[in-house]
């Protein structure tokens, strides 16, 4: 190097405000949500108790859509999850109420099964070379078949009061306390993702399979244990999912699905945009129900909830396109 | 129509020059890669356009197919008509040029009469009947005695079959041309024989003079000296960017051609002296798989070994292989450790001390949307652990002593690796497998696409590696490249190393000529040789 340049280890990278502003987004675009809801209906929308129920009521959704994120950054599609958490709810309400068996088993036995489901979405992808979505399609059609076989296609309620406790009615700060579960996983995922070797690896493999192959990682190993992990966490939903309302309903956890995808493609605009990450993809959650929550106080009919998840995803992700320069997407 | 009798050798305005591309220049960036050529091509004539890589006869090809745009003063006629420039892909189309490229551009998954559809956009006011397409396409390959079935998948058919289907579709193209309908046309076919083997070679040829009985041109690019001898009319020779001869072929000699490739200038660059390493580090045994058939050989430790020969010659598969990248056989012992090529997945052959930088950077050597530190450290994530996790610091500091190691520009861990050039990605990518100190580190092409000032860099920086007692092994066609690195050159034919060269003979010259298969008393034999085992 001559002397006339700079020594590169100097340099620091230019930090550029439009990555800023892309990164903090969809936060200002929530405090704003706030600030209009709060002007408009300040004596329904500002209350705690407004706040609580979105909090807590939310919860299962941000387990199911992070549940799916990990696949998502492997480059696999988990089409079966909201059938998991399904199928996983019923199987504790029909193990513990019609079989008796004590709560604990049931949840254990509840995540046992999600994490074989995972194994068999897995084995299924990996072995016969098959692409993720339509084996999860499948294995997750199938499941929601099981679900209205073992529940006869009825409500199955009266689960034990313990798990329901532990899950909406025991409070922390006045915030249910599944909020608190959704807010863990979602740093846990955090963290690994970020400051573990298997998140790195976890992202290689989403981003260039053959990449990380050719660098040593054992690529099928690693969509596995992404398979079976969303899996894990679906069936950790739907043991939630259960305690919501001590019962268990065979059909109306699947229309989570969406919502969760949208969330998880929403969440990937922003914190870390052009990535799915957990923090935020909780953000983006918690910004959908907020806009639904406001618009409903102000009388909006239920359909504003498919207008709201739908609009905000097409108009977030084309505003985050336009901030990068219409480059194509990479999630893998 | 009448074949003219040839004219003496030398480009000369001719009665039958049905294409004349004259004074072409073309340039990439400060770059000149075509200094006024001239070439000429007649009716019902087999012209071999002949050169070493980076000789430019590829460029000119691209140009004559509109894809790249020549300087001004270049001018290209056409059956008498000067054309404006840049060329116009879809008018040099209709106008009866068709082109098959190496890689023959067909969809294996389909059948043949849908790839020889697709670029055929004649109208069919009721639609496709396929059963007069299917008896269309029958019969056009019988023009040439060829019995394809149409319904076949293209993915079932051998490679010279394939070839066959892209030939015959750039001939029907031809057809439909506005020159087609009076009988003419030009094909030009680029390399399409690398992957073929000697009989299947001669049959690709029987199809070109059928193609050319029929009265069209043809204009075959290839490496091959003894293919351009057997089937063409005239050679036009390219070298440094420049036409250096054209040839007829019945008077041209293969030394002839090989010395006008090659031309007499002897590469000036010296390598610096240095003791020859002695002690063995890593040896091969038997090693097989892909287009290599068999390849054994010691390597000493701090030596730099090049791997050669002509495309689809078998060299290439050889970093692959060692490091378990595409399945094979043979064995590979790594200072004290045994591997097994046909058990060796890439994690096990790393854990033994080999590395490979591949030659698909951002397909197979980094991932474009990640960060600069995010690919550099990405081996190195066991040495970043601090405390809870990985440290984001020391993953930081450690891609900023790589940048400056190896002086990547712009000087930004942060920036996606897909936004530097090429040649600066090289360096990340190799200062990333040269953190890890490998025993034994593989390359396949290191320096393609790569400008000149970080391919100097690149070379130090193995050089550096190998005296400090690395075993390096490279995969490349650059000549000039393994002449300025390597201790040792093996050159291959045919899927096997037929000649090793070392000292003073490696040069890049002494590796052309290697490669083309001249200077070898058994060269007349190879071709024969296999026939008597077909």
């Amino acid at each position: 190097m001559t002397a006339g340049t700079t020594n590169p280890t100097a340099a620091k990278p230019r930090r550029s405000w439009t990555k800023e502003m892309e990164r903090f987004a969809l936060l200002g675009a929530w405090a704003v949500l706030i600030a209009v809801f709060a002007l408009a209906v300040p004596d329904t929308f500002l209350t705690w108790r407004t706040f609580s129920a979105m909090f807590g009521s939310q919860a299962v959704l941000v387990v199911l859509a992070l549940a799916i994120l990990v696949p998502l950054t492997a480059g696999d599609f988990d089409l079966s999850a909201a059938n998991v958490l399904v199928f996983t709810a019923m199987l504790v309400a029909v193990t513990n109420v019609q079989l008796g068996l004590p709560i604990g088993l049931s949840i254990v036995l509840a995540l046992g099964i999600g994490a074989l489901i995972g194994a068999i979405n897995a084995f299924f992808v990996l072995f016969f070379r098959i692409h993720s979505l339509i084996i999860t399609l499948g294995v997750g059609t199938f499941l929601q078949g099981l679900t209205l076989w073992m529940s006869q296609s009825r409500t199955i309620s009266g689960i034990s009061m313990e798990l329901v406790q532990l899950v909406v009615i025991q409070r922390l700060v006045g915030i249910p306390l599944a909020f608190y579960y959704g807010l863990a996983l979602a740093l846990i995922m955090w963290w690994v993702l970020e400051y573990t070797i298997a998140g790195r690896k976890l992202l290689f493999v989403g981003r260039g399979r053959e990449v990380a192959r050719l660098n040593g990682v054992k690529v099928d190993r690693v969509r596995a244990m992404a398979l079976v992990t969303s899996s894990t966490l679906a069936a950790i939903a739907g043991v939630l999912y259960a305690g919501m309302t001590g019962s268990a309903d065979p059909n109306s956890g699947s229309s989570l699905l969406l919502p969760a995808f949208a969330a998880a493609f929403l969440g990937a605009t922003t914190l870390y945009p052009g990535r799915f990450n957990p923090l935020g993809t909780l953000l983006s959650v918690y910004f959908l129900i907020t806009g639904i929550t406001g618009l409903t106080m102000l009388g909006a009919d239920a359909y504003v909830q498919s207008l709201f998840y739908g609009g905000a995803l097409v108009v977030a992700v084309s505003l985050s396109q336009l901030v990068r320069g219409r480059q194509p997407q990479s999630f893998g | 129509m009448n074949v003219e009798p040839l004219s003496p050798p030398g480009v000369t305005t001719h009665d039958a020059d049905i294409l004349r591309m004259s004074h072409i220049r073309m340039k990439f960036g400060p770059v000149e890669v075509l200094k006024d050529v001239t070439l000429t091509l007649r009716r019902k004539e087999i012209l071999g356009l002949l050169g070493a890589n980076g000789s430019g006869k590829s460029t000119l090809i691209k140009v004559l197919a509109g894809f790249n745009s020549p300087e001004p003063g270049s001018v290209v006629r056409l059956w008498g008509e000067e054309l404006p420039l840049p060329l116009d892909a879809g008018r040099i189309r209709q106008m009866g040029v068709a082109f098959v490229h190496q890689h023959l551009a067909l969809v294996p998954s389909l059948s043949v009469i849908d790839n020889m559809l697709i670029s055929d956009t004649s109208l069919r006011p009721y639609g496709i009947n396929w059963g007069k397409e299917r008896r269309r396409i029958s019969a056009l390959m019988a023009e040439f005695g060829l019995t394809i079935d149409p319904d076949a998948m293209v993915g079932s058919l051998s490679p010279v079959e394939r070839a066959f289907v892209a030939i015959v579709r750039a001939f029907a193209e031809l057809r439909r041309s506005d020159a087609g309908r009076g009988g003419e046309g030009i094909l030009v076919l680029d390399e399409p024989t690398p992957f073929l083997s000697v009989a299947d070679v001669d049959k690709l040829f029987t199809l070109l003079r059928g193609i050319r009985a029929t009265g069209a041109s043809v204009i075959i690019v290839t490496h091959d000296i003894d293919e351009v001898l057997s089937l063409t009319n005239r050679v036009a020779v390219m070298r440094d960017g420049r036409l250096a001869a054209m040839l007829n072929t019945q008077d041209t000699s293969r030394q002839q051609i090989l010395d006008t490739i090659v031309g007499r200038a002897i590469s000036a660059y010296e390598r610096a002296a240095k003791t020859a390493p002695t002690q063995p580090n890593v040896t091969i045994k038997g090693l097989s798989g892909g287009r290599c058939k068999g390849f054994d050989a010691t390597l000493k430790k701090g030596e730099i070994l090049g791997v050669t020969g002509l495309i689809g010659s078998g060299f290439a598969d050889v970093p692959y292989l060692l490091f378990g990248a595409t399945p094979g056989q043979g064995q590979i012992t790594v200072g004290k450790t045994q591997l097994d090529a046909a058990h060796l997945p890439p994690a096990k052959a790393h854990g033994a001390g080999i590395a490979l930088l591949p030659g698909d950077r951002m397909g197979q050597g980094g991932v474009a949307t990640l960060s600069v530190t995010e690919n550099a450290t990405f081996l190195a994530l066991p040495r970043m652990r601090h405390g809870l996790g990985l440290s984001h610091a020391m993953m930081t500091r450690a891609t900023n002593a790589l940048i400056a190691a190896h002086d990547v520009r712009p000087a930004n861990s942060s920036a996606d690796l897909g936004n530097l050039s090429g040649g600066n990605q090289q360096k990340v990518l190799l200062g990333k497998w040269l953190a890890e100190e490998p025993q034994l580190l593989c390359l396949d092409e290191p320096t393609q696409g790569v400008d000149y000032g970080a391919r100097q860099q690149i070379f130090a920086a193995l050089d550096q590696a190998a005296a400090r007692g690395m075993t390096i092994l490279i995969a490349s066609t650059d000549h000039e490249q393994l002449a300025q690195l390597c201790d040792r050159v093996i050159v291959f034919r045919r899927g096997v190393p037929i000649q090793e060269l070392g000292g003073a003979e490696v040069a890049k010259e002494k590796i052309a000529r290697a490669c083309l298969g001249s200077d070898l008393p058994q060269n007349n034999d190879v071709p024969q040789d296999t026939e008597v085992f077909a």
